[in-house]
Formats: structure tokens, C-alpha cells, sequence
């Protein structure tokens, strides 16, 4: 089992993790990343740990929902309530806890009636969701309705966002290649095929959709803690097509082009921040362009893979 | 095999504890002492796009308006330097907007943003590098303090709070006008609710009686149905807590339903565009509590009101106004302490400020104390300025 | 009493401009099975085409409409030959997206051309109001009402009695099929395009006129909105759209009215959901089943 576990591919990739991280943490300190593009940085994290929970949904089981801004407000919110009474990492713990259960409830109630629906209409009922849990928050007290909380401690950190990756590729790649994530590549293939092969195919979805909200749930969780305030206006549909806007970029149903897609909108952004009007304009455009020309996105499905890497390499010696 | 990832774990985690341990510590207070003639860059940290763009484009033409004001006059100290951010109306995107301007582009003061919300937010990244925040319009209730009640050591706001104007317009309902029976309608927000939960409260306390309250949503359109639902309740005055966008159109559509009893409401009023959704033959029988107005300028207000007209090519607002003051304000502040950091702080916090919406000094938790005026449209049009003392 | 008929009249007159942009909704649906997403925006783009019309050409309100209608008509030709037509067999979640990237370009072009503040309209229309028995009912009320009910027969009549109408039912039967027999699939979809679009030009100016306040993100909500009065209808009826515009409004209306104005936009969410759950071919959809 440890032999398994711990092949050459996964040291590579712990291998990677640690270094990007220990690069990052080294450049931050020497302050080469000041905390401009540190917050860059984190919001570029937060961002991925998004994409890859809305491509699971999207790309792996082929589900279309708009709705992931409403699962990442469930997060946000039960992060910001708790660490606000618990200033301290066994805070943030407990309120990610929280929040991953309410998530997975919500999930769990929004996916089994609307899952039966198909492409497009599933599309606005999870709008309609995310519209809903949203207004829920603007109108309960606990919540500070419509002005928000405020004073949330920043307990997020560099290593903590480096491990909400890690945890959300993990989970994410580990679960496209288990018997559910084969069950949901096929459904996304073709549903009524699969249905025909006796595979439970709501089931499947189901699990999808609940694992997709309990990350987007843990990176709110991060959001929160790590920008002081948060109003239920910061978890509209816009934040749901930004999210969606990375994977479409990126590619459907590949994690690797969705952390680049999402590193590189990051990046955009900071570039674009005074062009915010003309940057909406070539996001809108983008995202017709990719679709008339390139409907895959822009890697794929393409993975990176070391298995791959080092296979060539052993074929060219 | 075992054994190397073993070392590998050991070794990162040493790593990140070394690095732990000298990653705290930071710039926290470090001023420097200004030299006559010196470069002192002003960061403009405002909503130029998003939801909330006509607020923080109005604040920042004035704030720029009064900064280039500044380096064009003979008897300027320092040169100024604009560094400009675009927050989008975005919390998260402001703290980014301001922890850039300080850190990127050197600012010593930020202006902005207009609202409260995006203005919190950047509090905490001004504590953190002793950089004084000064928002125009962060009207929100304690936006300046934290939970505990301690207030944000570099969060000042040159407007007054929601509470305020809210007791403020109670008050001269109450007495002035002479009503007992209020009907609110309020905008689901901050600024909304902050305002109708004071004047409720006020005017309660006075002995009026509050016999409908509404809420909508902003960019909500259509107020039919609730002004329906109030038209047969049996009330005296209307109090709107919102922004000009739908109180407009709430004015308009109660005066054409035949709700014509007196219209109040808050500085959110505040704004050529009133007249122009409502219809100025709708604006009568309406007041407004607010720190600006062009009724009796002063030359000092008219020469802003000129200038501003010229530059942008239209009149300026109550926001533009607030703008002016608060770039103004760090501009004073700058001479005075002749220094950044703590200094100009500490300068801040003793500063006694004249300008177009009143002079002022800053109470404990960095509010201004200043009067509020209620004014009084006819056809539209300023006709009456009356200050008012809040009994508190 | 008076006052809950009061409050359907509001409702009415709510719903009959939900009613105009479910129209195209619907029509778009029903043809090649897309969410046009950016048809708030047209409606949207109606708004300020009549804007600039009135205020800075002095047009009255009917060539103030006419005008509305050609731009926001060849517009929405424009659109679907660029952007829609070359997606026509790609998965539908592809043309979704395309098309929320489509309402994106049209609300930040506006924004960035004409800037964010709301903008106001010159008197078009009269404005007086009038009792009749225990409601008041304004004369825009009146032409929103008239000016919906006239299209909503106009478009039936196209669709039923002409051959381009003929042909439109056709393509959205089949659309091969209808190919097959001599029918100009392009022209017809580029056809429901126009007509969807130029409603939703009306939807516009009309909004304009009856609330006075536009500005370049005011086809959102309205746009989703529709698009669920559409579904509810039945999509691909027309007067399924209207039927689902009205009810949308009264509804709208009768939760802010008895219930909390907070929630007016939740209930239409939760409507939309409910229907999809219980019959999501609508009031007036015909049944269809999934072929394998």
C-alpha cells in the first residue's frame, strides 16, 4: 500500500506542491511578492480551488450550473460568523466544518429535484438556486443582512491556501478516476446511455455536485478570511460566471488547464484593474471566440501529467 | 523510499516554521518627515465600474478635481502625485485596490471609496501600513469601528453617519413639520436600513407612530405595489431611505398615484438626477437632510461648482462635494503635519477643517462633527436651507 | 377589495412587459433550443436607441419605437449570424455560454459608450390617470397593456398565417426535415431573430417611458425573469409567454403587496423551480420526450 501510495508520480507532484510553495513563501518574505501581489497570489489560489469544484460539476459530470457563487456564500458566511466569535485557527476549522455541512445539506436539497433537468434548463434552476440562498442571507439577522459582516480576523494563510489546493485537486483528480467519477465521464458522454448501462446516474450527479459545493464552500471559507468584509452582493451570478469563465477558458473536464486559466485571469485582472469596463468586454468576447473556435478551451482536455513526462523520458533514453 | 519522503517532510516543515517565524513584523508607523517641494503620491481608491460606478465616478472627479486644484496654486507645498485604482464596487477587489496603492505605488493618503462596504474594507490594510484612509461617504452606522467599539486607528470619513440624519429628519418631521403618522420605505442596504431603523426609532421615541414600512431592492423599478399597499394606510409623511436612482422613481410614481403628503428622506436625495426621474412638478412638499447645498454659496462653493462644470461638463453632486472635501482635507493635513505615518494621523485626528459641506472636527471615532441641513425642494428646486441641531 | 384590484392592475402592467421579452424568449427557444441570454440586453439596448432618438432627434413615441424596433431587430439578426450561427450543432451548454458572453459584450459596450449613471426619458406619452370604479389606471398603463395585447395577436398571425410563419414552425419541428423540403433554415432563424428582438425593442422603450429610469445593466433581471415567464408558459407558445408574463407580474406584485418585498425576486426563482420540477413543458408546452 505505502508503495503504491507513494510512486514516483505522486512524489513528484508533493515534490512540486512543496516547492511552489516553499519558492512563494521564500519570494514573499524576501519581499519580491509585496503584499500587493500576494494578495494577487491568494486571490489567485482561492480562484483555482473554484474553478476545479465548478469543473468537476461541469466538465467531469458534464452538469451545467450557475449556481456555485450561492455554495461559495454558504462558506464565506459560516467562516466569517464563526471566526468572528473564535479570532483563531480552531476558528476557521470549525467554521470550513460548518460550512462544508450546510453546503452539502443545501447541495443536497438543490441537486436531487433539479439534476433530473437537463443542460440548459438545469443552468437556470441552479441560477435560480444561488438567487435564492443569496436573498436568504440578505434577509437573516445572524448573516448582518445586507451590509455584511465586517471585521472577519485574516486568518487565511499561505500555507493554508497552498493545502486548499492541494486538498481540492486531490479530492477532484482521485474522484475522476474512481468508479463515481468513471460513472459520472460517462454520463457526461451520454446520459441515456448510461442510464441504459444501469448506472444510477442522479446518484452520480448528486455525488458530483455535493463534492463541487463543499469546495466551493472551502474556498468562500478562504475568501473570507482573507478580505475582512463580505456583503451578499459579492456572490452574484457575475461571480458565478467568473467561475465559469475559467473553466470555459481553460477547458472542460482538464484540472491542469484550470488552474492556468484561472493563474492567468488572476494575472489579467491585476493588469486590467483601471480597464475594469473593457476588461468585461473581453471577457464577453472571449468567450464567444473560445466557443466559435475552440469549444474544448483552450488546452482541452489535455492533463499534465509527470506519469507522461517521465514515460518520454524513458522512451528517449 | 520511505525514509527520503520522510526527509523531504521534515525538511519543508522546518522550512515553513523558519519562515513562520520571521515572516510577522512589517512597516506599521513608518512615516517620513516631508521636506518643502517633496513628491507626496495620494491614492484614489474609487468605484469607477460596477453597480456603484455613478458614486465613485462623481467622488472621483471631485477628489481629483481638487487635488489638481492643489498642484496648480502658487503656495503648494509638496508636488502631489495621483495613483489611481478602479474597485469596482468589489469589497474584496478594494482591499486589493488599496493594498496596491500603498504598497505599489507609495500613496501616503487614499480618498475613497464611496461606499461603506468597500471602504471597511480597506481599513484594516491602512492600520496594517499606517497609511489614513479617508472615505467620503461610508455613511454606514460604526463603519469606523470595529466590533469591539475601538476605532480603526486610520479610518476617518468626512461624511456624517446614517444614525445622524436619520434622528435629524425624525426630529424636524416631528416638530417642524408637525406629522405623527409615518409610513418608511427603505432600501435594502446599509444606508437604507441604518436610516429607517433611526428615524423609527427617533420618531417613536418623540411619540409619532409608524403605520407601514417597505423595503426594495436597488435598480428595483417598479413601486406600484408597495406604494399601493401604503396609499391605504392612513399616514402623514413618507420617509424614503435610499439613493436619488429609486427614491426618483418613488417619488413620482406616489405623487402620480395622489400620495401627496410631504416627502422625506436622506442625503442619498442628493443629486441633479431627482428632479429628472421624478419630474420637478412631483418634487414639491419634499425635504432632505444633507451637509451640501447650493442654496446661498459661498465663493468658495462656487468657485467648486465652476470649476467643476468646466472640467467635466456637468454640475457636481452632493458625492463630488464630499470628494472635494476629503482630498482637500488630507491636502491640509499634509501641510500641517509636514509628515506621513503616525504624524499625519495624529494631525488628522486635531484638524479643524473648513470646507464646501461644512467645517468640522472629528469626534472619537473619526466622524465628522458637523451640522446637517435640511433642505427643501419646490418644483424641484433648493428653496429652503435649515440647520438642525440633533438633540442626541 | 380595491386594492387587490389595484394591485392586479399593477401586476398587469408589470407582466405584459415581461410578456414582450418572453416573447422573444420563446420564439428563440422554440426555433433552435437556445437560452438567449443576451435578449435582456436587446431589450435593454431598445431602452437607450429611443433614448437617444427622443432626447437628442426629437422623435415622438411611435417613430421613437418604430426606430427601437429596427435597431434592436437588425441587431439581434447581427448577432445570431456572428455569434449563434456557428455554434447551431455544438452542445447546447456551448451556446449558453456564448450567448451569457454575448449579454456581456452588449451591457459593458453600453456602459463604457454611454457610462453607468441612469438616464432619464423626455415626456413621450400622457400621463394622465383615470378611475374606473375602484382603480386607478394611468393611460401608460393603458398603451402598455394595448401596445402588448396588439403585438402578442400581430406575431400569432405571422406565425400561424403566413409562410414565413409556416416555415418557422417548421424548422422548429425539425429542423433537417424542414430542410428536406425546400425550406431556407438560415433565413427563417435569422427571421425569428428579427421578430423576437424588435418585441423586445418595444419591451424597451416602453420601460423607458413607464419608469422613466434606464441605465446599461437594466436587462438583466427582467431578461432572466422573462426567460422564466417563458418557461412557465411553455416554451415555443406564444401565448404561453403571455399567460407566464402576466402571471410573473401579478405574482411579483402580490408578494411585495401581502408578503415582503424582500422576497420579490426569490418567489419568481422559486416558481421557476417548482414548474421545472412539476411540469417543465409549462402551462401551455406540448409534452416531449426525450428520443434516444
Amino acid at each position: 500500500m505505502p508503495k503504491q501510495l507513494l510512486n514516483k508520480e505522486n512524489i513528484a507532484w508533493l515534490a512540486s506542491a512543496i516547492v511552489i510553495f516553499l519558492v512563494c513563501s521564500v519570494l514573499m518574505n524576501a519581499g519580491i511578492i509585496n503584499s500587493y501581489y500576494q494578495i494577487t497570489l491568494y486571490n489567485i489560489c482561492i480562484n483555482i480551488i473554484l474553478a476545479v469544484s465548478l469543473n468537476l460539476v461541469i466538465g467531469i459530470c458534464g452538469q451545467f450550473s450557475l449556481g456555485h457563487a450561492g455554495f461559495m456564500c454558504i462558506g464565506a458566511y459560516s467562516a466569517g460568523i464563526v471566526t468572528k466569535m473564535m479570532p483563531n485557527l480552531g476558528g476557521l476549522f470549525l467554521g470550513l466544518l460548518v460550512g462544508f455541512v450546510i453546503s452539502a445539506i443545501v447541495a443536497l436539497i438543490v441537486s436531487i429535484p433539479t439534476l433530473r433537468l437537463k443542460g440548459d434548463y438545469l443552468a437556470i434552476a441552479t441560477l435560480g438556486f444561488a438567487e435564492i440562498i443569496r436573498i436568504i442571507v440578505q434577509n437573516m439577522k445572524i448573516t448582518n443582512g445586507a451590509a455584511g459582516l465586517s471585521g472577519i480576523p485574516r486568518l487565511t494563510t499561505w500555507p493554508l491556501l497552498i493545502i486548499g489546493v492541494v486538498i481540492a485537486l486531490v479530492v477532484v483528480c482521485n474522484f475522476t478516476r474512481s468508479a463515481p467519477g468513471r460513472a459520472c465521464l460517462s454520463i457526461r458522454e451520454d446520459e441515456i446511455a448510461s442510464e441504459a448501462m444501469g448506472i444510477n446516474t442522479t446518484r452520480y450527479k448528486v455525488i458530483a455536485f455535493v463534492i463541487g459545493a463543499i469546495l466551493a464552500s472551502m474556498a468562500g471559507a478562504l475568501f473570507a478570511c482573507n478580505f475582512y468584509v463580505i456583503n451578499p452582493t459579492q456572490f452574484t451570478f457575475n461571480r458565478s460566471i467568473d467561475i465559469l469563465v475559467m473553466v470555459v477558458f481553460g477547458g472542460m473536464g482538464s484540472m491542469t488547464s484550470s488552474v492556468i486559466a484561472a493563474a492567468a485571469i488572476g494575472i489579467l485582472n491585476m493588469i486590467l484593474q483601471n480597464f475594469s469596463d473593457i476588461r468585461m468586454i473581453i471577457y464577453g468576447l472571449a468567450l464567444v471566440i473560445i466557443m466559435i473556435f475552440k469549444p474544448s478551451g483552450l488546452l482541452g482536455t489535455k492533463e499534465f501529467s509527470f506519469k507522461k513526462l517521465f514515460q518520454k523520458r524513458k522512451g528517449n533514453r | 523510499m520511505k525514509g527520503r519522503v520522510f526527509k523531504v517532510f521534515t525538511s519543508s516543515a522546518l522550512a515553513v516554521g523558519l519562515l513562520a517565524g520571521c515572516s510577522s513584523g512589517g512597516g506599521a508607523g513608518a512615516g517620513k518627515t516631508l521636506a518643502d517641494g517633496d513628491t507626496v503620491t495620494i491614492g484614489l481608491n474609487f468605484e469607477l465600474s460596477g453597480d456603484t460606478a455613478s458614486y465613485g465616478t462623481a467622488e472621483y472627479n471631485g477628489a481629483k478635481l481638487a487635488i489638481d486644484q492643489y498642484n496648480a496654486s502658487d503656495d503648494a507645498k509638496y508636488k502631489i502625485e495621483i495613483a489611481e485604482q478602479d474597485n469596482k464596487g468589489d469589497n474584496a477587489e478594494s482591499t486589493t485596490a488599496a493594498t496596491r496603492l500603498i504598497t505599489e505605488d507609495g500613496a501616503s493618503v487614499l480618498i475613497g471609496p464611496a461606499t461603506s462596504g468597500t471602504s471597511i474594507a480597506t481599513y484594516q490594510v491602512a492600520s496594517d501600513n499606517a497609511v489614513p484612509v479617508i472615505s467620503p461617504s461610508a455613511t454606514q452606522i460604526d463603519a469606523t469601528t470595529n466590533d469591539n467599539g475601538e476605532t480603526y486607528p486610520y479610518a476617518f470619513r468626512v461624511c456624517f453617519e446614517d444614525s445622524y440624519q436619520g434622528a435629524a429628519m425624525a426630529q424636524y418631521a416631528y416638530d417642524t413639520l408637525g406629522v405623527k403618522k409615518a409610513a418608511i420605505i427603505n432600501q435594502v442596504s446599509d444606508y437604507g436600513q441604518g436610516l429607517a431603523e433611526t428615524f423609527k426609532e427617533d420618531f417613536t421615541e418623540k411619540g409619532g407612530e409608524i403605520v407601514a414600512e417597505k423595503s426594495y431592492n436597488a435598480g428595483d423599478t417598479d413601486f406600484a405595489s408597495i406604494l399601493t399597499d401604503m396609499k391605504s394606510k392612513d399616514f402623514d409623511v413618507l420617509y424614503i431611505a435610499g439613493y436619488y436612482q429609486e427614491a426618483g422613481l418613488i417619488i413620482k410614481q406616489a405623487r402620480d398615484m395622489g400620495i401627496d403628503t410631504p416627502i422625506v428622506g436622506a442625503d442619498g436625495f442628493e443629486s441633479e438626477v431627482l428632479s429628472q426621474l421624478a419630474g420637478a412638478e412631483n418634487l414639491n412638499n419634499t425635504y432632505y437632510t444633507t451637509c451640501y447645498t447650493t442654496l446661498n454659496a459661498g465663493d468658495e462653493l462656487t468657485n467648486f461648482i465652476d470649476s467643476y462644470t468646466e472640467e467635466y461638463g456637468e454640475a457636481p453632486n452632493m458625492f463630488s462635494a464630499l470628494a472635494y472635501d476629503s482630498a482637500n482635507l488630507a491636502l491640509q493635513a499634509l501641510e500641517e503635519a509636514g509628515a506621513t505615518g503616525e504624524e499625519l494621523k495624529n494631525t488628522l485626528e486635531g484638524i479643524e477643517f473648513s470646507g464646501i459641506t461644512g467645517s468640522f472636527t472629528f469626534d472619537d471615532t473619526h466622524s465628522p462633527i458637523k451640522t446637517v441641513m435640511i433642505v427643501e425642494l419646490e418644483n424641484g428646486v433648493q428653496t429652503a436651507a435649515t440647520e438642525v441641531e440633533v438633540e442626541q | 377589495m380595491s386594492q387587490f384590484l389595484q394591485q392586479v392592475i399593477n401586476g398587469l402592467s408589470l407582466g405584459s412587459i415581461y410578456a414582450l421579452i418572453a416573447l422573444g424568449y420563446t420564439m428563440v427557444y422554440g426555433i433552435i433550443k437556445l437560452i438567449n441570454f443576451a435578449h435582456g440586453d436587446i431589450y435593454m439596448l431598445g431602452a437607450y436607441v429611443a433614448f437617444i432618438t427622443t432626447t437628442y432627434f426629437g422623435f415622438s413615441f411611435f417613430p421613437a419605437m418604430i426606430a427601437s424596433m429596427v435597431v434592436c431587430g437588425i441587431l439581434g439578426v447581427l448577432i445570431e449570424r456572428i455569434a449563434y450561427k456557428p455554434l447551431r450543432h455544438a452542445t447546447r451548454i456551448a451556446a449558453l455560454i456564448t450567448a451569457i458572453g454575448v449579454s456581456y459584450v452588449l451591457e459593458y459596450t453600453t456602459q463604457y459608450v454611454m457610462g453607468s449613471e441612469v438616464k432619464t426619458y423626455p415626456t413621450l406619452l400622457s400621463n394622465v390617470s383615470f378611475s374606473l370604479g375602484p382603480v386607478t389606471i394611468s393611460m401608460q398603463q393603458v398603451y402598455i397593456f394595448t401596445i402588448t395585447i396588439v403585438l402578442m395577436i400581430a406575431l400569432q398571425l405571422i406565425i400561424k398565417k403566413t409562410k414565413m410563419g409556416r416555415a418557422m414552425r417548421a424548422v422548429s419541428v425539425d429542423e433537417d426535415a424542414a430542410k428536406l423540403m425546400g425550406i431556407n433554415v438560415d433565413t427563417t432563424i435569422s427571421f425569428t431573430f428579427l421578430l423576437g428582438s424588435s418585441l423586445a425593442g418595444v419591451a424597451g422603450i416602453l420601460v423607458g417611458i413607464y419608469y422613466n429610469s434606464i441605465d446599461p445593466l437594466m436587462g438583466m433581471v427582467p431578461g432572466l425573469k422573462a426567460f422564466i415567464a417563458a418557461v412557465f408558459g411553455g416554451i415555443g407558445s406564444v401565448p404561453g409567454a403571455m399567460i407566464g408574463g402576466l402571471f410573473i407580474g401579478i405574482a411579483e406584485t402580490m408578494v411585495v403587496a401581502y408578503g415582503s418585498s424582500l422576497y420579490r425576486d426569490a418567489i419568481v426563482y422559486l416558481i421557476l423551480i417548482l414548474i421545472l420540477i412539476i411540469k417543465p413543458d409549462g402551462l401551455l408546452g406540448k409534452n416531449q420526450r426525450e428520443k434516444v
